[in-house]
C-alpha cells in the first residue's frame, strides 16, 4: 500500500518551475523529504493538500486524487506549517479545540481529543496559558498537536525542528518517531538537514530544483558501511594517543579518518577516530591495537554513516547545498592525515624504545 | 510504591495510579465542511463580542453595545412616563443617529476578526482543513454582519417593547420596527463588507482600525459638507445624489426612500425616488463587490 503517489507532477509559476516532473511513491511510515530551501518541498505539500492545481501530471494521497478530492484529503491529513501560525492571545487548549472543530470534530470529541493530543506532545498545565508566553519548543508542540488533533492517517510536517535547540530537536524527532510507531500515523517530514532525518525516517526522498534526486530507504543510505568511533586517552609515551592509534591502525590496513562528517560537537571531534568496520574482526583489531599501545580506551561505539556522506560520494552532492559549507573542510582532509600519520610514525619509532620499560 | 504496581497489568487494584492508556484513535463521525463553516461563524460572532477571549477584549464591544442601547432605554422611559403617542425617533433613523458608535465598533472588531488570522498566519491552518476559501469568507462576512445586526437591532427591540408598553398603536409600531430591521440589516451587510475588506488588506490591526474609521468618517464628512453647500445654494436635487458617496448616507437615502423614514440630510432635504433607487443599487453592489474582493484577497493566502 502506498500513501502518496505522484506521477510526473509539475508545478510551474510564471518565473520559476517549482516542481519538475516528479514521480515518486511513498509508503507508510516516516518519510523524510530533503532539499535545499526552494527545492520544492513546500510546493509539493501544497499540491498534495489539493490547495493548488498541478501544471502537469497527477498525484494521489491515501488513494484520493489531489485535483478532485482535495476536501476529502484534507479531512484525513494533518499539516504543520514551517512558519509561526499561532495567535498569542489564546490558550493552547482553546486554539487546538477550535482547529479540531475546523477539521469537523464534534464539540465534545474536539475537547477530548485536544486534551489527549496535548498530553501526547508533552504539554501539561501550561496548556491553559496564552500561547504568547510559550517557548519555541512549546510552540512547536502546539503546532504539532493541531496537526494531529483530528486523528489523521497522514501528517505533513514542514521543518518541524526549525529554531529548536539540540535537546528540543532530539525531543521533536523522538516525538515524530512516536507519531508513527505509537499512533500509527504516517509522516512526511521535510528538512534541509539530512543528518536529522537518518535517525527518524524509514525512507528518504531527496529533491532539488523540483526534480527527484533519490528515493530509497534510510537503511540503504546508512548501512552500506558501518563505522566505529574510537576515542583514546593520551599517555606519557604517547602524548598524542589519537595520532599514535591512527598510525598503528593505518599500518594494519584499516581505513581511518578523523573528520566528523555532519555536525557533531566541535571540541571533541579532533580526538575521535572513525574506523571503517569490515566485520567482527575490526572490533578485535581496534581493541588489540589500543591495548598494544598501552592507551586507555575511552569509547568505542558503532555508528552509521551519515546520509550526507553517501551523497557526497555521489554525483548528487549538490542536493544538500546548505550542508556544503560544513563539509567542505572534509574534502582536503584525505591528504592531511597522510602527512601527519607519517610524522607520528617516525615520532613513535623513537618513543617505542622506552615503552616496554615503562609498561 | 513498588514498581510492580506501576505495571498496567497489576495496577487494577490501586486506585491512585494514572494509567497511560496510550494513543486512542477517533472513530466517531467527522462532520465535514458545513459544520466547520458553522463553527467558524459562531467562533467569529462570539469573538466579535469578546466571548471566548480574554476579559480585556470583552470591555470595548460590551461598552459600545451598552452605549448603543442606552439612548433607546432613555427614550422609552421618557415615552412611557410622558405617555407619548409616538417615539421621539423613528426606528429607521436610530442607527443613523448613532452611526459613530457603530463605526467605532466596526473599526475595533473587523480587524480583530480578519487581521489577526493574517498577522499570525493562522489562515493556512484553515485552508489545510476541509473548509475552502468561500467557506472562510462567507463565515467571516456573516459573523461580522451578524455582530453588527445584533448591535443595531437590539436598541430597536428596546424601542419596540417600550412603544408597546406605552400603548402606542400596535400596527404602526410593528410596521416601523420591520422597516427598521430591514434598514439595519442592509447597514450591517454594507458596513461588514467595507470593514472586513479594509481590514483584510493589512495584517496590522492598528492600521486596520485607523483605516476603517477613516473610510467611514471622511466620506461622510465630505458628503455632508458638500450637501450643505448644495442645499444653501438651492441645489436640492443634487443633495440626494451626493448621498451615494458615503456608506452612512447611502443607507440614509435608502431608508428615506423605501422604508418610510426621513433622511438626516441638511435642511431636511429628502432624496428623490430615483436617487434612492440608485442608492439601493449602489448598496447592493457594494456588498457584493466587497464579498468578491474578499474572495480575491484570500486567493493567494493559502499556505
Amino acid at each position: 500500500m502506498t500513501v502518496i503517489v505522484t506521477e510526473s507532477l509539475s508545478k510551474r509559476y510564471p518565473r520559476v518551475t517549482a516542481l519538475d516532473r516528479l514521480t515518486v511513491d511513498i509508503g507508510p511510515g516516516v518519510t523524510g523529504l530533503v532539499g535545499a530551501n526552494g527545492a520544492g518541498k513546500s510546493t509539493l505539500i501544497k499540491l498534495l493538500l489539493g490547495l493548488a492545481p498541478a501544471s502537469e501530471g497527477s498525484a494521489t494521497v491515501l488513494g484520493l486524487d489531489v485535483a478532485r478530492e482535495g476536501g476529502a484529503i484534507r479531512e484525513r491529513v494533518g499539516y504543520m506549517p514551517e512558519h509561526d501560525c499561532l495567535p498569542p492571545d489564546v490558550s493552547a487548549t482553546e486554539f487546538v479545540v477550535h482547529m479540531a472543530r475546523m477539521s469537523g470534530l464534534p464539540p465534545t470529541a474536539a475537547r477530548e481529543r485536544t486534551a489527549d493530543t496535548l498530553r501526547h506532545v508533552g504539554l501539561y498545565e501550561e496548556r491553559y496559558r496564552p500561547i504568547g508566553g510559550y517557548s519555541t519548543g512549546m510552540k512547536q508542540r502546539v503546532k504539532l498537536a493541531q496537526a494531529l488533533v483530528h486523528d489523521p492517517q497522514l501528517v505533513f510536517l514542514d521543518e518541524p525542528t526549525n529554531g529548536l535547540d539540540p535537546v528540543g530537536r532530539d525531543e521533536m524527532l523522538g516525538l515524530i518517531r512516536r507519531v508513527h510507531t505509537e499512533f500509527g500515523i504516517s509522516v512526511l517530514v521535510t528538512s534541509h538537514l539530512l543528518g536529522e532525518l537518518e535517525r527518524t525516517c524509514d525512507h528518504v526522498v531527496v529533491i532539488d530544483g523540483g526534480k527527484l534526486l533519490r528515493s530509497s530507504s534510510t537503511d540503504d543510505f546508512t548501512q552500506l558501511t558501518a563505522s566505529l568511533a574510537v576515542e583514546v586517552t593520551d599517555t606519557d609515551e604517547h602524548p598524542d594517543g589519537t595520532a599514535s592509534l591512527r598510525a598503528a591502525l593505518a599500518r594494519t590496513g584499516v581505513a581511518v579518518t578523523t573528520a566528523a562528517p555532519g555536525s557533531e560537537s566541535g571540541a571533541s571531534t579532533a580526538h575521535v577516530l572513525y574506523v571503517e568496520a569490515t566485520g567482527e574482526e575490526t572490533y578485535d583489531l581496534v581493541r588489540d591495537t589500543v591495548a598494544g599501545l598501552g592507551l586507555g580506551l575511552v569509547r568505542m561505539e558503532q555508528r552509521r554513516h551519515r546520509i550526507s556522506e553517501v551523497f557526497q560520494s555521489d554525483d548528487t552532492a549538490t542536493a544538500d547545498a546548505p550542508e556544503a559549507p560544513g563539509r567542505q573542510p572534509a574534502a582536503p582532509r584525505p591528504t592531511a592525515p597522510a602527512t601527519t600519520a607519517s610524522a607520528t610514525t617516525a615520532h613513535r619509532a623513537i618513543k617505542d624504545g622506552g615503552a616496554p620499560d615503562a609498561a | 510504591m513498588p514498581p510492580e504496581t506501576r505495571n498496567p497489568a497489576t495496577a487494577g487494584a490501586a486506585q491512585d495510579v494514572i494509567h497511560d492508556i496510550g494513543y486512542r484513535h477517533f472513530d466517531g463521525p467527522r462532520l465535514g465542511r458545513g459544520y466547520a463553516r458553522r463553527s467558524l461563524f459562531s467562533q467569529s460572532l462570539r469573538g466579535a463580542y469578546g466571548l471566548g477571549r480574554s476579559t480585556k477584549s470583552k470591555v470595548l464591544p460590551m461598552l459600545l453595545f451598552a452605549v448603543m442601547c442606552l439612548p433607546a432605554g432613555i427614550m422609552v422611559a421618557v415615552a412611557v412616563f410622558t405617555k407619548m403617542n409616538d417615539l421621539p425617533v423613528a426606528y429607521t433613523r436610530y442607527a443613523i443617529f448613532l452611526q459613530a458608535v457603530i463605526g467605532l465598533y466596526l473599526a475595533a472588531q473587523a480587524p480583530q476578526s480578519v487581521s489577526r488570522d493574517l498577522r499570525f498566519k493562522t489562515v493556512p491552518l484553515y485552508f489545510s482543513r476541509p473548509i475552502e476559501r468561500v467557506d472562510y469568507v462567507v463565515a467571516k462576512f456573516a459573523a461580522m454582519a451578524g455582530a453588527l445586526f445584533i448591535l443595531t437591532a437590539a436598541p430597536l427591540l428596546i424601542l419596540y417593547i417600550g412603544a408597546l408598553l406605552a400603548k402606542m398603536d400596535f400596527v404602526d409600531q410593528t410596521k416601523g420596527m420591520a422597516q427598521g430591521l430591514v434598514s439595519v440589516a442592509l447597514l450591517s451587510l454594507l458596513f461588514a463588507g467595507v470593514g472586513l475588506l479594509i481590514s483584510a488588506l493589512t495584517p496590522r490591526r492598528g492600521f486596520g482600525v485607523a483605516a476603517v474609521i477613516a473610510a467611514l468618517t471622511i466620506p461622510y464628512a465630505a458628503v455632508s459638507a458638500v450637501q450643505g453647500i448644495a442645499a444653501v445654494q438651492g441645489q436640492e436635487g443634487v443633495v440626494g445624489w451626493l448621498a451615494l458617496f458615503s456608506p452612512v448616507t447611502l443607507i440614509d437615502s435608502v431608508q428615506a426612500t423605501f422604508l418610510g423614514g426621513t433622511a438626516s440630510f441638511p435642511d431636511e432635504v429628502q432624496p428623490s425616488t430615483a436617487a434612492g433607487l440608485v442608492a439601493l443599487l449602489v448598496t447592493l453592489v457594494a456588498v457584493a463587490g466587497s464579498y468578491a474582493l474578499l474572495m480575491r484577497r484570500y486567493r493567494k493566502a493559502g499556505l
